[in-house]
């Protein structure tokens, strides 16, 4: 309702919030949050993790079964979606058919009788590049512009809180990736908070400054995507954002202190170092976790040129080469295969045949180490 | 003959839809043309005889024609206007909420559309008799009767235009600060307003041509079908063809106006 205040403190701030509907289906778990006031924020995590149901909590469009959800120091739990400070981009867009784009736009001006509506909504109109379909009906547009209209509709309001549904869900593929350029640019340039629903990891990494992975009902992990990519804490973040190389390890010292820390793991013969600040268990039986584009990977003999944790006997089983890399998988002499992400920079003037015996390497400081009760596959997902 | 085989394959779909069209409008074109017939001579004999304006001059002239048209208009106004409130009310409670017995529900408001009329209307005459009104039967009585039969036709109608509704409009209206009542009257109805209007030309042509069910429960009260009926026994009076002629226009003059505006209105938004 009221317009966006310059300053802090009207952060969005989920506490303790549970969802469990009347089935017995819990889809969000005692949930605690806190989303800064003007970040580009993302909830990032399979279908049926909880995270449109918390989106809807927040737009005010489910109950909760507990909890509160504040924007500042206002408690908006009980408060009517039509009273909350906060608007919504819908998955299918729900443009309204019989009324017209810049009627469509307008919609949520005229509810609240705000005086130079039509102002408003021309600029809107030239913010989001729909300035000439402004006459025309939502059926008459293609997906992007209609995606484009569900965006002006909701941020001419200037909410506190923009929540986008899967926004760009429905879009091919290249258009999502210059909607994504054009949300980005869209909120910088609003300064709303913007509380982004995805399954795409691809598209929450790109856009946002803060992503919480959720599964299950909870957050598996919140950070910046820099910070969950390099040092995820568990498998399923591990493995559904981006794919991790997971080898079973055994702790077998701890070296160091402060910032020099390391622990010592042994995998299947071979002694890795793993910096503590990306150690995220204190059990014995760990996981060792490489990003494969970290994997370095040169035939036998050869010398690679990175110091680090080095395993020999491994035999490339498998070579698909995509243009800008190469994906090797190589079968490790205990039997898992391991997947090495080359850039094809040229440097080794060809593949590596299928077949050949290599050495694997890489750089301690890209090791985590995590807990090796958890589910190995957890977060694995198909590519689409 | 393969050419003439040929010419028959490439226009038989052709002819026989402009056979099945002359089939269907057979009727209404003798009708048109019998209202210009001239049958003081004959007054039984449902044939051409000679042409006249007489009885477009004066369809009121035979008695009680144009009262009984009158009361027909009324009812089903009436009719049309208690079936639809009630009837969208009802498709809005069955498709808007889950509740015991949903299901049982539909079936009992599907049920009077197959149920044949003449025990439809003759349960009513039951009824009627049963509660003490026999003696009163009349207008009343026919409204009560046609309400009842036209519900279920408007039931269906508005339901299966609330059942392809996105339920997202609403929430997105919600979450645009439109109340609940601004919800309704600014998303939900005007979208489901074709499907009401639908309902109630309907109803209005179900209670307008009724006649087995208005037959049984109408009292000394005369409707246009029932005048029709009546005098057909006698001969018919030329006039019933003007006023049916006249109907027919009506029925015509609202199709071609809705598909003309809606032709403007297409063109208007592809010419922006």
């Amino acid at each position: 309702m009221s317009q966006v205040s310059s300053g802090t403190g009207r952060d969005l701030r989920l506490t303790g919030l549970h969802k469990t509907y009347p089935n017995g289906f819990t889809a969000v778990h005692d949930l605690d949050l806190v989303v800064p006031q003007g970040s580009f924020f993302a909830l990032l995590g399979p279908s049926g993790c909880g995270k449109t149901t918390t989106l809807r909590m927040v737009a005010g469009l489910e109950t909760p079964t507990k909890g509160t959800i504040s924007i500042g120091d206002t408690d908006i739990t009980e408060t009517k979606p039509y009273n909350r400070p906060v608007n919504t981009v819908f998955q299918n867009y729900a443009l309204f058919p019989h009324l017209s784009i810049a009627e469509n736009v307008e919609f949520g001006l005229k509810r609240r009788k705000v005086y130079d509506s039509g102002k408003q909504v021309q600029e809107i109109l030239a913010l989001t590049e729909l300035v000439e379909q402004g006459p025309k009906r939502p059926g008459q547009l293609s997906g992007g512009q209609q995606q484009r209209v569900a965006l002006a509709r909701a941020i001419v309001n200037r909410p506190e809180v923009l929540l986008l549904d899967e926004p760009l869900g429905a879009l091919d593929l290249k258009l999502r990736r210059a909607m994504q350029v054009e949300l980005k640019r869209i909120q910088e340039e609003v300064g709303i908070t913007f509380v982004h629903v995805t399954h795409d990891q691809e598209e929450a990494m790109s856009m946002a400054d803060t992503v919480a992975v959720m599964n299950q009902g909870v957050i598996e992990q919140m950070g910046s995507p820099y910070d969950l990519y390099t040092n995820p804490h568990t498998t399923f973040v591990a493995n559904f954002l981006g794919r991790s190389n997971l080898i079973r390890a055994t702790v077998v010292g701890r070296e160091g202190t402060g910032d020099d820390a390391v622990v010592k793991a042994d995998m299947h013969g071979t002694v890795a170092t793993v910096k503590a600040s990306k150690v995220h268990t204190d059990a014995k039986d760990v996981l060792l976790g490489i990003r494969p584009e970290k994997v370095l990977i040169q035939p036998e003999g050869t010398a690679i040129d990175a110091p680090g944790s080095s395993i020999s006997g491994g035999v490339v089983v498998d070579a698909s080469y995509l243009g800008v890399s190469t994906d090797y998988t190589v079968r490790m002499p205990w039997g898992q295969e391991i997947i090495c992400f080359e850039q094809n920079t040229g440097r080794r003037g060809g593949l590596i045949p299928v077949g050949t015996t290599v050495d694997v390497s890489w750089r301690p400081e890209f090791a985590f180490l995590l807990d090796a009760s958890q589910d190995v596959d957890a977060g694995i997902v198909e590519e689409d | 003959m393969t050419r003439i085989g040929r010419w028959i394959g490439s226009h038989l779909v052709l002819t026989g839809g402009l056979l099945v069209l002359l089939y269907m409008y057979i009727p209404n074109i003798i009708v048109a043309i019998m209202s210009f017939n001239d049958s003081s001579g004959a007054r039984n004999l449902y044939k051409f005889q000679k042409f006249t304006w007489d009885n477009w001059l004066h369809p009121c002239a035979p008695n009680n024609l144009c009262s009984s048209v009158v009361t027909s208009i009324e009812i089903g106004l009436l009719a049309t206007i208690g079936a639809t409130v009630i009837g969208t009310f009802a498709a809005f409670g069955l498709v808007r909420h889950r509740f015991a017995g949903r299901t049982a529900m539909n079936l009992v408001l599907f049920l009077p559309m197959a149920t044949p009329e003449i025990v439809m209307g003759s349960s009513l005459l039951a009824l009627f008799v049963a509660a003490g009104l026999g003696g009163q039967l009349g207008f009343w009585t026919i409204l009560i009767a046609h309400i009842m039969f036209c519900i279920s036709f408007v039931v269906v109608t508005v339901k299966s235009r609330l059942a392809g509704l996105d339920g997202n409009l609403e929430q997105a209206a919600a979450d645009l600060y439109a109340n609940e009542w601004q919800t309704f009257w600014k998303v939900t109805f005007p979208l489901v307003f074709p499907g009401i209007l639908s309902a109630a030309l309907l109803a209005f042509s179900l209670s307008f041509d009724d006649f087995i069910i208005t037959n049984l429960n109408s009292g000394q009260t005369v409707t246009f079908p029932m005048y029709v009926w009546g005098a057909a026994q006698r001969g018919v009076p030329m006039q019933v063809n003007v006023i049916g002629t006249l109907m027919f226009l009506v029925a015509l003059a609202a199709v071609i106006i809705g598909e003309v505006g809606a032709r403007r209105r297409r063109k208007a938004l592809a010419a922006r």
